[in-house]
């Protein structure tokens, strides 16, 4: 894979930032996602309002915050408020979307940010349980994915515990449990593809490849069966533009995109 | 129309408080405008008892109150219940300091971008510590209840999920509309440890920022520490009540406490010191626990306060705090 002039996971979030429409609201979580909505806001997107869950409303970024509540997410903010008024926005229908990542993800986008293995009591590995993610996956209109090291361990069959909803048991499943109608996932960004989801079945399917990446590829890294669009698209590389942005002001001291 | 329970999670409700004990203590609680300043000491022996149920500000590791954690782990208070209502640093240093035995779970484990706690996965895969698990929606809605002096609350969250099976949840009807809805347990804290920006000698507490969700948990709790970067006069806080986020008569102690959320961020006062969470992180992922008991030696049980803490961080590394919260570069630059 030599001779690209960026990294996966950059393109990935160049790829995710692309999905978001101007003058649309987005809930996110710090990391990869947020960085992908910083720089959404940097190039298409200027109007894109952003939220996060601790409080901050429509802040201008100086730099990739540490945490969802830092000093960072209030930076010339239009609004501070409190973590229930932010879910109660959620809930009301003002959030277009909502962007997460997860340690598992399965065929109906059902994301696993809690626990490794089959002993709630005594989990192979603890993670830190849903923080905002259910609520956001619940409450948003859209659910927005980024899953970096896409492989059959973390697209799986059955994830080990459903964090969050993506279509639970499949089509009206959500509807079913209460959830609103006309919610749930809708993209899911990888270091290999984007996927949305088909409408009827509601399983995940490819959209879009990376250059350079196969469906063969994709479904060798997918630990179940995919749906493929009826013609794939092929997925556009960062511009310089986009990699200046990524490394000079989002994230200047190669946190997550560590320099070359 | 019949309320029915159609689906029920498993989760253990850790905090047994209801609206009516609430009541009765909030009853024998004074009025009165009373200088409520105390050391901080005396205000963790009188006010934080081994058992009670911990709620604490701000967000995990911003505007956290860390010299009451500090402090309640050099008090080695035992068996405490938490609210692990996005936490971060300040669950961490207490279970640790083994301080703690049950935790609603909403955020815990992780330090957001900087990964996962070695103390913290310790406890939760090996089950020494108890939890139950909810979403941070859920726990500020639960809050919310409890503010409100209601035993339950209903909510769109969690539905259908593992979350919920592990939660306390009940699913209902809407005896209204039909709708299906989670119901909640209300949550009503023993204890609520928060760090404002300032305060006065009585208690009420301005907050600079976001309140993420110390208004309702003020509300829901018992008892209240306040500590604050400074104590100011009350007619500063009477010249703009409208900032007022916590009313004196919630309150139990006030501490003036400058630096009082270090290592953690206080907005428009300080950012978070990387190096020192850095090196407490690292710490706590060594495989030797005795790690973690040096640095809990080092910074914590051989310090007779929190005043000595700051003494011992030293004053260009506190500097370097405020030109990192205002994005300056150093200034000065000669003090080491």
């Amino acid at each position: 894979m030599s001779g690209r002039e960026y990294t996966l996971r950059e393109l990935m979030t160049v790829v995710a930032a692309r999905q978001m429409e101007d003058n649309k609201a987005v809930a996110v979580g710090t990391g990869l996602p947020l960085a992908a909505a910083m720089l959404a806001q940097k190039t298409h997107a200027p109007n894109l309002l952003i939220v996060f869950e601790a409080g901050g409303v429509a802040p201008q970024l100086p730099t990739l915050p540490i945490s969802v509540g830092d000093s960072r997410t209030i930076h010339k903010a239009l609004m501070c408020t409190t973590l229930i008024d932010i879910m109660d926005m959620m809930r009301r229908g003002y959030i277009d979307y909502a962007f997460l990542g997860g340690a598992q993800i399965d065929k109906y986008g059902n994301l696993n940010s809690t626990m490794i293995g089959d002993n709630y009591e005594q989990p192979k590995v603890r993670f830190p349980g849903s923080g905002g993610a259910n609520d956001f996956g619940s409450l948003a209109w859209e659910t927005m994915i980024i899953m970096d090291r896409h492989g059959p361990r973390r697209f799986v069959e059955n994830v080990d515990f459903i964090t969050t909803p993506g279509y639970l048991d499949g089509p009206g499943s959500r509807e079913g449990w209460g959830l609103s109608p006309g919610t749930g996932p809708s993209r899911v960004v990888t270091d290999l593809c984007l996927f949305d989801f088909h409408p009827e079945t509601k399983i995940m399917r490819l959209k879009a490849l990376h250059p350079g990446i196969t469906e063969e590829d994709v479904k060798k890294a997918t630990g179940f069966e995919i749906e493929v669009a009826s013609s794939i698209e092929t997925n556009t590389p960062p511009t310089a533009e986009d990699l200046r942005i990524l490394h000079e002001v989002i994230d200047p001291t190669g946190r997550i995109f560590p320099k070359k | 129309m019949e309320m029915k329970i159609l689906e029920e999670g498993t989760g253990e409700i850790f905090c047994k408080n209801t609206p009516i004990t609430m009541r009765e203590y909030a009853r024998g609680k004074t009025r009165a405008l009373i200088d409520k300043r105390m050391p901080l000491q005396e205000a963790v022996k009188k006010f934080i008892n081994d058992g009670d149920y911990l709620a604490i500000g701000g967000f995990g590791h911003i505007r956290i109150p860390m010299a009451t954690i500090y402090e309640i782990v050099r008090q080695k208070k035992k068996n405490l219940s938490v609210a692990g209502h996005t936490a971060v640093q300040d669950i961490d240093v207490l279970m640790a300091g083994g301080c703690v035995s049950n935790v609603d779970i909403a955020y815990v484990v992780g330090f957001e971008l900087r990964g996962l706690s070695g103390v913290q996965r310790r406890l939760f895969e090996s089950g020494q510590v108890k939890k139950t698990d909810y979403t941070n929606g859920a726990m500020s809605y639960r809050l919310r209840a409890g503010a409100q002096g209601v035993p339950f609350i209903p909510v769109k969250v969690m539905l259908g999920t593992d979350t919920m099976r592990k939660s306390p949840g009940k699913v209902v009807e809407c005896p209204f509309t039909g709708e299906k809805v989670l119901l909640l347990p209300a949550l009503n804290p023993d204890v609520l440890i928060m760090h404002a920006h300032r305060a006065d000698i009585y208690g009420n507490c301005q907050i600079d920022g976001h309140i993420v969700k110390d208004d309702i948990q003020a509300r829901a709790s018992k008892r209240i520490i306040v500590t604050c970067e400074e104590i100011v006069d009350t007619e500063i806080l009477r010249a703009d009540p409208g900032k007022t986020i916590v009313p004196f008569f919630m309150v139990d102690a006030v501490i003036e406490q400058p630096w009082g959320s270090h290592p953690g961020n206080m907005p428009y006062k300080y950012y978070f010191d990387h190096e020192f969470t850095e090196n407490y992180l690292a710490k706590g992922r060594d495989k030797d626990p005795g790690a973690i008991q040096k640095w809990m030696d080092e910074w914590i049980y051989s310090l007779d306060d929190f005043n000595a803490y700051v003494t011992k961080l030293g004053a260009s590394r506190l500097y370097k705090l405020r030109d990192d919260e205002f994005l300056r570069p150093p200034m000065g630059g000669k003090q080491s």
